[in-house]
């Protein structure tokens, strides 16, 4: 008999980061913490609710971050939930993205709004490995001051790499400009965009419109890879909620080079 | 190994099944059909042959013996989770050819990809088949075309003859039940048509790019998006997570899943508002596909078989047949314009 997938496993919160009034980390226990990859995501279950699929935002020895926005019957339930209360997740489910396509190469990660979560666990681990790339360059960018996630992050992975931040409103500070991330596209320094490589996350128009604006830097496309999102219920390929063509966002991506996702029609 | 038994003979070898499993067939079930004053010809246990219904197609297919529309996954409390306890009697299933095809469909989503489903292969592994022969095909089936009106990978034949029964037996576990009941052997070749009223050909060169053309918009309005065709197809897979509690006591309850549909609004739509394929139309589009295309490249196979079952049910005369002889006319449409 195959496994059952569909039990959840009892799971801690050790920690609750309050990033803005509606998006909070969820520091949570999780054994094997350290064979999960950024962007893989869990069903956070919660009995009598239901289930919501969420990205992984961090990975530390036994503990996984979930960085969630209060949105839905699930997500409203759980921002009741205090630290040393448990819940029940289940997964990793999907591929993630691959550290090891990156290493050794110059890397440009586009991001906005909650489309930073997946790729967080991506630059904190080139934050702390740097000499493992030729330079990373992010660009992050949120609706307002208020929506800003990870903050002092930003700050930190600062002292360390080339980091963007902008806001769509606002008025400009040391810590951001203002201006959607494709404005900031064109001043990237890529030395060699024959070998570059670039991650974009976010809300499908950003996406689309910051691969485009990769491409006229004479990024290669193969080069790019994008962080999908559906609405994805089951996570094994099964429901069928997710799919797209013959593609299921959830085993088969999320993480997807964009030739293919440009290929994508729902 | 063939067989010829009286119709006493063949309601005492399905007593030998039912001791140790149930029997499902199709059955007739007065009123309750698709529309009013007519039956309903459904899945249900049974005792004797003569309840099986072999002169109508049954409106819901054998898959919900496999995939029950509404299935509890595990009861909770506060503080356990427990699995529900499994049927580990046989399920001998009668079915047609086009259905048997479509447990090869069944098969491929369930049991394939890297995450083989639990609760499918916890009743797949005890289930065993019976083949209905076809003489006649009914007016919306389309086997032949989808190359599905052949069946060799059954347990046992069975087609009425005369007053006896026509039987093909290939589990040699029922061959001397079938002998001890009086069964004489005799060669037999279960019926199947080779011609249907209802045709349908695919294109060749069909792609996505058919997504462009307007044969699609005809549906945003003659599409109530019921999800009938959705529910009465035997390959239809797809479900939502419920969770329900008691109301004598709140803290317990279970979880289940139930059959979705893509027709149905909210298929796609996530938390936070962003909703997929609005147009009925676009959703007529994307099952469309998914059966005559999406699915073919993933698997090598298409996901219909022609039971024309979606067009019995439809209560806007929809007929997926007529749409997928549409599609070549669709694609030159959109190809004619691409240049
Ligand atoms: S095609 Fe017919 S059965 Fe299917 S959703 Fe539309 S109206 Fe309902
Ligand atoms: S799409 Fe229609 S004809 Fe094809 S298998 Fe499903 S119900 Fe039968």
């Amino acid at each position: 008999m195959p496994n059952n997938d569909y039990i959840p496993i009892r799971s801690e919160i050790r920690e609750i980061i309050r990033h803005t009034a509606h998006e909070w980390t969820f520091r949570m226990t999780w054994a094997d913490a350290l064979s999960v990859k950024p962007s893989q995501f869990f069903e956070i279950s919660l009995p009598k609710y239901g289930e919501s699929p969420i990205s992984v935002s961090g990975i530390a020895p036994g503990l996984l971050d979930f960085t969630i926005r209060k949105i839905g019957h699930v997500t409203n339930e759980l921002f009741n939930y205090k630290e040393g209360d448990t819940l029940y997740i289940r997964g990793p489910y999907g591929n993630g993205f691959d550290l090891e396509r990156y290493k050794g190469k110059e890397l440009v990660i586009v991001a906005g709004g909650t489309g930073v979560s997946p790729v967080r666990g991506v630059i904190e681990y080139f934050a702390d490995h740097m000499d493992e790339t030729c330079g990373i360059q992010v660009i992050a960018g949120f609706r307002d001051a208020n929506e800003i996630l990870f903050r002092t992050d930003f700050a930190k992975w600062r002292q360390v790499m080339d980091i963007t931040m902008t806001l769509d409103t606002g008025e400009p500070t040391e810590e951001y400009g203002i201006g959607l991330v494709t404005k900031y596209i064109p001043d990237l320094k890529i030395h060699d965009p024959a070998t570059a490589e670039a991650i974009i996350a976010g809300p499908p128009a950003m996406i689309k419109f910051a691969a485009k604006a990769l491409a006229e830097t004479g990024f290669p496309e193969e080069h790019m890879w994008v962080d999908e999102s559906r609405r994805m219920c089951c996570g094994l390929g099964k429901c069928g909620h997710c799919r797209v063509n013959d593609t299921y966002i959830c085993a088969d991506g999320p993480v997807f080079n964009y030739t293919t996702v440009k290929q994508l029609s729902d | 190994m063939g067989f010829e038994l009286s119709t006493g003979g063949v309601n005492a070898f399905l007593r030998e099944l039912a001791r140790t499993g149930r029997v499902v067939a199709p059955v007739r079930f007065e009123g309750g059909g698709a529309f009013t004053g007519t039956d309903c010809v459904r899945y249900a246990e049974v005792t004797d042959i003569e309840n099986v219904v072999f002169d109508e197609k049954s409106r819901f297919s054998f898959r919900e013996l496999l995939l029950p529309p509404s299935q509890t996954l595990f009861y909770f409390t506060e503080d356990s989770i427990t699995e529900p306890t499994p049927e580990t009697r046989d399920t001998i299933i009668f079915l047609r050819s086009c259905d048997l095809h479509a447990v090869k469909r069944l098969d491929e989503i369930c049991r394939g990809g890297a995450n083989p489903d639990y609760y499918y292969e916890q009743r797949r592994k005890n289930v065993k088949f019976v083949l209905m022969g076809c003489k006649k095909a009914f007016d919306s089936c389309f086997c032949v075309d989808m190359g599905t009106n052949i069946s060799d990978n059954y347990d046992l034949s069975i087609e009425p003859d005369g007053d006896g029964w026509h039987l093909d037996c290939k589990n040699a576990e029922w061959e001397p039940l079938l002998r001890a009941q009086g069964g004489t052997e005799t060669p037999v070749t279960p019926a199947h048509v080779t011609e249907t009223k209802t045709r349908v050909s695919i294109p060749d060169d069909l792609d996505f790019s058919v997504a462009k053309s307007k044969l699609w918009d005809e549906y945003d309005k003659r599409c109530i998006a019921c999800g009938r065709c959705n529910f009465s197809c035997p390959t239809c897979t797809c479900f939502s997570m419920q969770d329900l509690f008691y109301q004598d006591n709140p803290k317990t309850g279970e979880r289940r899943r139930v059959l979705a549909s893509c027709m149905v609004d909210g298929f796609s739509d996530m938390a936070g508002g962003v909703v997929y394929r609005k147009n009925h139309g676009a959703r007529m589009r994307y099952k469309v596909l998914h059966k005559v295309y999406d699915f073919k490249k993933r698997s090598g196979f298409h996901m219909c078989v022609g039971c024309g079952r979606c067009d019995d049910v439809c209560p806007e005369y929809i007929s997926f047949s007529h749409i997928v002889n549409r599609l070549g006319d669709a694609m030159k449409e959109v190809s004619e314009h691409a240049e």
